[in-house]
């Protein structure tokens, strides 16, 4: 007997995807050329799966600041703010995010999970109610579980789920805080924030926005869905993450509450966790900076996001509901997923496979997230890996083969021959 | 109250049988994951229909206490006697 036991299934379904070909959970890049580009098992590979956005992973200035903080002030904090003090970034940082955001008041995290427990877990205590959207990410229901309020959930991206639950609560006493994301990290789908602000006004709760995937994206100063609904009055909580459009680590939450300073000594993964290293907090203003300085950058990531959205949809595959940065491919079955995925890894695409129960409608998707980095060629070059792939594996049905296209290939890259005979060998 | 008990418990067999074809047999000892193959995903939004239905709130708390059909009655039981008495 061992501890692990209770793991049985768990090992059984990773065992598999081992036996299939390369298991997604294990990716292992020896390189990293760029935002878009890594290097896996010796091939150059497009990146589509790693949220880099605004893809200033890279970017010049941020590396520059972030390496002169570094020789100036050290590679880490090695303690909390409470028990080591914050540094001069720390203050810097949250004062930049909440001018940005125009809130009075920031709270920066170690990491997005982080920020999504702390205010989560502390904002609702016992005897308040927590509603969130039935899609919402895991840090969502792990804050959820980690504090002492009641949690109910909504169905997803529904108004008017909401306002019934809302209804059957009103007898209650305690607060009620609704939690929402910008952008759903499966399908993409923005959230109906106007008629859930409208909900939100009427029953009296509190609204928190996570825009994880929406900050840099949306509004037309990039500050995400509460922004460009233009609800950022009803919106009492706005959290975020610097993992994405900002190209680093460490997550955050701004607000207008009087007296939101007291959550600094009673949230307690704010508290008892190691804060951010100075180098990166400089990195992430300075991302912010370039974020608000270059909206030709959200530009670009929305003519590549509907480049392969329209490309994906006009081949046939089932994409999400709107085009977004992220951009999924549902199908039918697990062990096709899986292989669908080896074969564009083997094609030199590497991008997301989720799979049920993490996924809504219960349906394994093929997750990709563009970035502003992206060139045309490198997307037109999925789309055609998609449509290779698709076809020899019966997803998409088979053409003659006068109709075969060539892509535009970028350098580096299997040529179309190469690539056919590469889908056929991943095909064994 | 027994005529009660078995009013929420039809509903639910029957709301279950709809999501899971190997609810065309249960007991009060069945348990609701593993012999019927939901997985809790399914559960969970198996637990807003029965919000729905009965018009009450059910918070992850009490999902997290439902293992057996006999459990789940017994939730959604308290659940609409609470409502009753609001």
């Amino acid at each position: 007997m061992s501890i692990l036991n209770k793991f049985a299934p768990l090992r059984q379904t990773y065992d598999q995807l081992r036996a299939v070909g390369q298991n997604p959970f294990e990716m292992v890049f020896e390189k990293m050329f760029s935002p878009t580009e890594g290097l896996h098992k010796g091939r150059r590979t497009i990146l589509l799966g790693t949220n880099n956005y605004l893809g200033l992973t890279f970017d010049q200035d941020c590396i520059d600041a972030s390496v002169e903080v570094l020789r100036a002030q050290g590679t880490g904090t090695t303690g909390s703010r409470i028990a080591n003090g914050s540094y001069g970034g720390h203050r810097q940082l949250e004062t930049d995010l909440a001018a940005y955001f125009k809130r009075k008041h920031c709270m920066v995290f170690s990491t997005g999970y982080q920020a999504n427990l702390g205010m989560l877990s502390t904002l609702a205590g016992k005897g308040d109610y927590l509603l969130l959207d039935s899609d919402s990410h895991a840090s969502i229901y792990d804050g959820a579980r980690l504090g002492h309020a009641e949690v109910v959930r909504f169905r997803h991206n529904d108004p008017d789920d909401l306002a019934k639950r809302l209804r059957r609560l009103s007898s209650e006493p305690g607060d009620k805080l609704v939690v929402v994301e910008g952008i759903y990290s499966m399908l993409g789908d923005a959230a109906p924030l106007k008629e859930i602000a409208a909900v939100k006004r009427e029953m009296g709760a509190w609204l928190m926005v996570d825009e994880a995937h929406s900050l840099g994206v949306l509004g037309a100063e990039g500050r995400g869905l509460t922004e460009e609904a233009g609800v950022e009055a009803d919106v009492d909580f706005v959290v975020g993450t610097f993992s994405k459009s900002l190209g680093s680590v460490g997550g955050f939450c701004v607000s207008d509450l009087d007296g939101f300073d007291v959550l600094r000594v009673g949230c307690r993964p704010y508290m008892f966790t190691a804060s951010l290293p100075p180098s990166v907090m400089t990195s992430t203003i300075t991302a912010l900076r370039r974020l608000q300085q270059q909206p030709e950058l959200r530009d670009r990531l929305h003519a590549n996001a509907h480049r392969l959205y329209n490309g994906l949809k006009d081949l046939g595959f089932r994409v999400g509901p709107q085009p977004n940065p992220i951009v999924s491919v549902a199908l039918d079955d697990q062990l096709l997923a899986v292989a669908f995925w080896n074969r564009l890894l083997e094609g030199g695409v590497y991008l997301n496979l989720a799979l049920p129960p993490a996924t809504p409608s219960n349906l394994p998707l093929l997750r990709s997230s563009v970035s502003a980095s992206h060139t045309t060629e490198q997307i037109d070059r999925v789309v055609q890996l998609f449509e290779t792939v698709g076809r020899q594996m019966g997803v998409l049905p088979a053409l003659p083969p006068m109709r075969r296209s060539k892509p535009a290939l970028a350098p580096g890259y299997p040529a179309n021959a190469e690539l056919d005979r590469v889908v056929a060998v991943g095909a064994r | 109250m027994t005529e009660h008990l078995s009013d929420t418990r039809e509903q639910i067999v029957e709301g279950l049988r709809q999501i899971a074809p190997a609810a065309v047999a249960v007991s009060g000892n069945t348990h609701i994951m593993r012999d019927l193959n939901l997985d809790s995903l399914a559960v969970m939004d198996f637990m807003l229909t029965l919000e729905d239905r009965f018009d009450i709130v059910i918070s992850l708390e009490k999902v997290a206490e439902v293992e057996t059909l006999d459990d789940l009655v017994t939730v959604v039981e308290q659940l609409r006697a609470r409502k009753l008495k609001s």
